[in-house]
């Protein structure tokens, strides 16, 4: 679902290169932690994965797209494939729990008839049924992050990409927004989740990829990886 | 569709006074380049009745035959720019005179020989009725023997043709900078816009949402708030005008409100400022989110 072959980054105002010589494969079905202190690539490198960024070298490879090769036309095509969750939730705040759901299938050109029922189907998912009306600002951090996972999972991508999903919630929201995580992934979706949380990556027992300096030091399935 | 219109009247909702600004300011773009054409229109109407006064008088030798003013008037008629030619005798000259010169009846009336010339009055076809067709007619007359002189008040006509294009150049010039204006407005306006709901179009790029389906609000936005502003230039104009009209400024000098075509007109401008303000702001500014 996921393959990077020798992958750099380098940015116009950066000296160092962001991410160097990243070699790495994410199957169907994988939860993957990548960790890495700050700066250590892991934005460079989920931005790779939905092209908000291009590779300066290599090849990256998401949902059979070439990434260096996407034209702007395709990038919407693309995320359409992906859903992407921020530490940040980046919900409309002038929108409900149920509307920001609404938005990514109306912006995506669903039939106005079926997101009703595909939006109360993910708010379900989430376990915010009874929160459809409520603003952003009426829900806790850990509801806000729940209604961005919805949001992400509305289209049904096969991939989840999660950036520091539970960096601003306590420790009983980030149990709960990781179970949901792991009740996704359980379901068939790929899940790649950059956190800075090693007490959660030590006891959920997944595979890590560890970032540092822009290169990838550990790969805990590395040694199950089929040769490149 | 609905969606497009849906999130272009929201956007209107959120930025209240933000587009409510734009649109007055647009509207007063509009408004003045609106009194502006509504200035034109109304000297060009009154230039047109001054033009249709534009006449070459041809003054002819006494004694010339009545066959050879016959044939002439026939010729001359035949020119492309002439549309009526009047042969006035001495007698109906002098008649004329008398009529219309009040102050000088008495005079022209003991007077034992008449001193006015027959002439030939022509009238000239309208786009002929300027400074140059009037001295091509005027130098063709010369031509014939009979005539003695050729008038046809070439500075009055000359200064007709001035006035008409100084009123075109001013009007292009002032109507040019205006919509100029209009459109910077519009584009800052979106662009405030465009920077107030970055975090709206970042959610959207980030969920999949097309270039085109990004711009189409905001496009569709410039093109609402463009013909909003023609519609409330168009009632200042009106508004404008009846304050003029209830006056008595202009009373007898005929002024003329803009028509069916001229409104629609100016809500068309309004509408392409709209949309090119802001499809050339979207574009520009939508790469910075």
């Amino acid at each position: 679902m996921i393959r990077f072959t020798k992958v750099a980054k380098h940015y116009p105002t950066g000296s160092e290169p962001a991410l160097a010589d990243v070699t790495f494969h994410v199957g169907r079905g994988e939860f993957v932690f990548l960790t890495g202190h700050s700066g250590a690539g892991k934005s460079s490198l989920l931005k790779l994965m939905y092209a908000e960024e291009r590779p300066s070298a290599g090849d990256v490879r998401v949902s059979g797209f070439t990434i260096g090769a996407l034209t702007a036309d395709e990038v919407p095509r693309l995320r359409r494939r992906l859903g992407i969750v921020f530490q940040d939730f980046r919900l409309l705040e002038d929108r409900t729990a149920a509307e920001n759901i609404a938005f990514a299938l109306e912006v995506t050109g669903s039939r106005a008839d079926v997101i009703p029922a595909r939006v109360a189907r993910v708010l379900g998912q989430v376990g915010l049924e009874h929160k459809a009306g409520a603003f952003p600002r009426e829900l806790s951090g850990g509801e806000q992050q729940r209604v961005a996972i919805a949001r992400a999972l509305v289209n049904d991508p096969p991939v989840l990409l999660a950036d520091e999903p539970t960096g601003n919630l306590d420790e009983r929201a980030t149990r709960g927004v990781f179970q949901l995580l792991r009740d996704i992934n359980a379901s068939g979706t790929v899940v790649l989740m950059a956190t800075h949380d090693l007490d959660l990556v030590r006891q959920a027992g997944h595979r890590v990829l560890e970032l540092r300096d822009g290169h990838l030091v550990f790969d805990s399935a590395a040694d199950q990886e089929e040769p490149a | 569709m609905n969606l497009l219109w849906r999130e272009a009247l929201l956007s209107f909702r959120r930025t209240r006074l933000l587009s409510v600004l734009s649109v007055v300011t647009i509207a007063f773009a509009l408004f003045v380049t609106g009194l502006f054409g509504l200035v034109a229109m109304n000297l060009r109407l009154a230039l047109g009745q001054l033009e249709e006064r534009v006449e070459v008088v041809a003054f002819v030798q006494r004694g010339t035959p009545s066959q050879t003013i016959a044939v002439a008037t026939s010729d001359i008629s035949a020119f492309p720019e002439v549309r009526e030619v009047l042969y006035v005798s001495e007698a109906d000259a002098l008649e004329r005179a008398r009529t219309e010169l009040v102050e000088f009846q008495d005079a022209y009336r003991d007077l034992e020989v008449n001193p006015l010339p027959p002439s030939l009055e022509l009238k000239l076809q309208p786009g002929y009725r300027d400074a140059r067709s009037a001295g091509e007619v005027a130098e063709r007359l010369r031509g014939f023997g009979f005539i003695e002189d050729v008038r046809y008040g070439r500075e009055w006509v000359q200064n007709l043709d001035r006035l008409r294009t100084i009123a075109g150049l001013v009007g292009l010039a002032i109507g040019s900078a205006f919509a100029l204006v209009s459109m910077v407005i519009i584009g800052v306006t979106i662009r405030m816009t465009v920077l107030q709901r970055a975090r709206e179009i970042q959610i959207m790029r980030l969920v999949g949402a097309t270039d085109w389906f990004i711009r189409g609000p905001f496009i569709l936005e410039g093109a609402i708030k463009g013909f909003l502003g023609g519609v409330l230039a168009v009632a200042l104009c009106g508004a404008v005008f009846a304050a003029f009209k209830g006056q008595g400024v202009g009373l007898g000098l005929g002024l003329t409100f803009f028509g069916p075509l001229e409104v629609l007109a100016l809500l068309v401008f309004g509408t392409l400022l709209g949309l090119a303000g802001s499809v050339v702001s979207v574009g520009r500014h939508l790469k910075r989110v």
